[in-house]
Parts: C-alpha cells; sequence; structure tokens
C-alpha cells in the first residue's frame, strides 16, 4: 500500500494552472526525487502534500489520512509528515535546541525534559549536539538547515518534504547536508525532494520525476530516467542530446 | 485683586498635569489591550473578524479625535445617559488609541519573514500556538519603538480633551491664564510640562530603535 498517494491533483492560481492533474504513489521507505525547471510545479505539489497550499481538484491521501483544508484535519496531516525549506525558516529568537524542543512542547504537549532529551537526540543525528546552545545566526547555512532537519525529525514523521534545501547554500556546504539526508534514506525515511542535485538523485533516490508544465512528464528509476531520457523536454532539461 | 506669583502658577499647572499623566497612562493601557485584541482579528480570524477590525481602524484614522471626543460625550447624552468628561475623555482616547496601535502592531508582525509562518506551519501549531511562541516574539522586537513613539502622540492627545471640559494640563493652562491674566507665562509653562513628559519618551524610543536593531542586525 502506498504511503503518499496523490490523484488527479489540480491546482490553480488565478487563471494559471500550475498542477494539471498529477498522480504519483509513494511506498513507504521510498526516496522521491522531483526535478523540472522552474515554474514546473514541483515546489506547488510538495507544498500541497503538506497542506501549505490547498488543492483545487484531486486527493492527496498520506497513511489514511484524507487531506482537508480545517485546521484538525490539517494538523494530523503535518504531524505525518515534515517538511525542510530552502531558506532553513529556523526560529531566529530560538537556539537551535529551542527550536527543535518547541514544537514537541507546543503541540505534542512533551514535557520539557524529555522534549530536550529528544532535541539533544536530533541534532546528534545530524551531527550538531555541541551546537544546542548557538543562536541560528551564529550558525552557517548548512549547519542551519541540519538543525532545521533535526526540527522535522523531532516530531516522529513518516514522511520528509525537502523543498530545494541545499539552493540556498554555499557549495562547500551542500555536503554536509546532503550526507544527513542520505542518512535517513539508509535508515527507512520515506523522502520526497524538489532538487537540482541530479547526482544526488541519481545515487540516493530510489525514482525521479520529472515534471514539466504542470504535469508529471516521466517518472522512472534513476538509472532510466538518466541514462535514457524519452521526452525532448527531458532531454533538453538534462542537458543531452 | 488677588496677585499670583509664579510658583502659584507652576503649581497648579503641576497638580493639574497629573491629570494629564493618568489620563495618558489610561489611555494607552486600555488602548494597547483593545488594540491587541484588534490585531488579532484582523490578522488572523474570519473574513468578518478582518473587515469589522479593519472597519474600526479606518473609522477611527478617518476621524479628527476632536469628533470623537464630542461623539463620546454628547452622543451618550442624547439616549438620556450622562456621561461624565473623564469618563467620555477616558473611552475616546482608549479606542482611539486601540485602532493607532492595532494598525502599527500589523505592521510589525507582517515584517516578519512568512516562512516563519510556513515552518511553524508545517510543525503543526495552529494559529494561537504560531502567534504566541513563534511570530510574537519576534514582531514586539520591531514593535516596541514605534509603540513608545506612538505613546507621545497619546500624551498630546490628551490635550484636547479640555474641549470637553476635563481638566487637564491644558483646560488647567486656560483657567489660570484666566485668573493670572499671563497668558505667556502660562501657556509658556504648559508648554514645557508638555515636552518634559513627552521628550524622555521620544528620546528612549530612538534609543531602543538603536538597540534592539543590535540584535536584529543579521535580518
Amino acid at each position: 500500500m502506498s504511503l503518499i498517494a496523490i490523484t488527479e491533483v489540480k491546482k490553480r492560481f488565478g487563471d494559471n494552472e500550475v498542477l494539471k492533474g498529477i498522480s504519483i504513489d509513494i511506498a513507504p521507505g521510498e526516496v522521491v526525487a522531483i526535478i523540472g525547471k522552474s515554474g514546473s510545479g514541483k515546489s506547488t505539489l510538495l507544498r500541497c502534500i503538506n497542506g501549505l497550499e490547498t488543492i483545487d481538484e484531486g486527493s492527496i491521501v498520506v497513511a489514511g489520512a484524507q487531506f482537508l483544508p480545517d485546521e484538525t484535519h490539517l494538523k494530523a496531516l503535518r504531524l505525518k509528515v515534515g517538511m525542510i525549506f530552502q531558506q532553513f525558516n529556523l526560529f531566529p529568537h530560538l537556539t537551535a535546541g529551542g527550536n527543535v524542543m518547541l514544537s514537541q512542547m507546543v503541540v505534542k504537549k512533551t514535557p520539557k525534559k524529555d522534549a530536550e532529551a529528544v532535541a539533544r537526540k536530533m541534532l546528534d543525528r545530524v551531527g550538531l549536539a555541541h551546537k544546542f546552545d548557538a543562536l541560528p545566526d551564529e550558525l552557517s547555512g548548512g549547519q542551519q538547515q541540519r538543525v532545521a532537519i533535526a526540527r522535522a525529525l523531532a516530531m516522529q514523521p513518516i514522511a520528509l518534504l525537502c523543498d530545494e534545501i541545499t539552493s540556498a547554500l554555499d557549495p562547500e556546504l551542500v555536503a554536509e547536508v546532503l550526507a544527513v539526508v542520505k542518512e535517513l534514506a539508509a535508515e527507512g525515511m520515506t523522502l520526497v525532494m524538489v532538487t537540482h542535485e541530479m547526482r544526488f538523485a541519481r545515487d540516493v533516490c530510489s525514482r525521479v520525476v520529472f515534471m514539466h508544465q504542470g504535469r508529471v512528464h516521466e517518472i522512472g528509476a534513476p538509472e532510466d530516467v538518466f541514462a535514457n531520457p524519452r521526452t525532448s523536454e527531458l532531454k533538453q532539461f538534462l542537458g543531452v542530446q | 485683586m488677588i496677585e499670583f506669583s509664579f510658583w502659584d502658577i507652576l503649581r497648579n499647572l503641576l497638580l493639574a498635569a497629573r491629570w494629564t499623566v493618568l489620563l495618558s497612562l489610561v489611555s494607552f493601557i486600555g488602548g494597547g489591550i483593545v488594540g491587541a485584541v484588534l490585531l488579532f482579528l484582523r490578522i488572523g480570524g474570519r473574513r468578518w473578524m478582518r473587515l469589522l477590525s479593519r472597519g474600526y481602524i479606518q473609522l477611527f484614522q478617518g476621524t479628527p479625535l476632536l469628533m470623537q471626543l464630542f461623539l463620546a460625550f454628547f452622543g451618550l447624552g442624547l439616549f438620556g445617559i450622562d456621561v461624565p468628561a473623564r469618563l467620555a475623555a477616558c473611552v475616546a482616547l482608549i479606542l482611539w488609541t486601540a485602532a493607532f496601535l492595532a494598525e502599527i502592531w500589523r505592521g510589525c508582525v507582517e515584517s516578519v519573514a512568512k516562512g516563519q509562518w510556513e515552518a511553524s506551519a508545517s510543525l503543526g501549531m495552529g494559529y494561537l500556538q504560531q502567534m504566541r511562541y513563534v511570530i510574537l516574539p519576534q514582531a514586539l522586537k520591531v514593535a516596541v519603538p514605534p509603540t513608545v513613539g506612538f505613546s507621545v502622540q497619546v500624551v498630546k492627545g490628551t490635550a484636547l480633551t479640555s474641549i470637553i471640559g476635563f481638566v487637564e494640563l491644558s483646560k488647567a493652562g486656560s483657567i489660570v491664564t484666566n485668573a493670572t491674566f499671563q497668558p505667556f507665562t502660562v501657556y509658556g509653562l504648559v508648554a514645557l510640562i508638555y515636552f518634559a513628559l513627552c521628550w524622555p519618551l521620544s528620546k528612549s524610543s530612538q534609543l531602543l530603535e538603536r538597540k534592539l536593531n543590535v540584535a536584529h542586525r543579521n535580518h
């Protein structure tokens, strides 16, 4: 059974239809990379899965829970899927540890002591145990993104959505973030990532989705998609002739 | 004819200035509470709440404070309710202050990056939790200097309540002038007392702005 079932999803911004009927089924433990030009709707699709955007038609079911746009359903959905953003979006007024503790305490009502223990464990998992008391300002971009990953993991999601999480990083900091993601994938976490890191997609992902103009243009195992692109759009996108 | 010494004048004005201070405090605190409610309606809430709050703010920002004072003082009188001047003054100033503070604070809340709302939402927080733990702590830093700055407007706004007969600093000034026939001395002193009240406020607003900006320099 699929963990995330996206069926015929359509999304419009005014007259502009950005998703024109998307259907993807994602199995538990799968690592799916979504690639495509900017404006192809890949980020919008990801935001729909987390309920940051409402959908106009179709359905999104995560682990049996239907996406409905009211606060109770949204909260249930968001407890299942964590999201990591391009701009990290750490809470600047809290320390790294505070960032990881906050939602546990506020949303799950975890006692402070337990939340702190979880936060230390999660920060250790992303290699930042020693930065527990550092403010986001004092961390590098790569470190901030790793704290953001720890923050999402602390909610014990069954899937993680990654929205171009290395695009805002200096080149030398990309590797440390991707290493953490790779480790998560190895541990069996379900991951859906919008990415421009083609090599990473090829090495780590179990499936690659190529989106073009609001549709799934090609989908398949990375070796097929990258080695034998069938459509001219994908060939052009990958720069092969 | 009774002679008034300089000290007599000053003493009477200072006694009346207590009412200016008290009225300012009541207006500012009351206005802050009502303003906070308006703020929550304005940026969260349902459509009708937002419209209600926006309508309120536009109404109070779009009419002179003097008219609001008249309406509070005479308007209720039409329904046979006798409103003492000090009550009308407090009510009108609280409502007026609330409208401006709500609008100042809205700007501060909106200055918090949109990603903060999205990140906290994606972690499962509800609207009030997002406000309480993520948005307001950041907005507060931005809000302190303009809020303290606006308190100067409140202090000066209290002068208008003299028109409906509330005896604060300005009204005391005209009463003392009528008794002493020394308008220049009296109003000069009145102006100085207002300045003594307002200057520390605007100065501290400036200092706070500089201080909080330092803590905020990386954003």
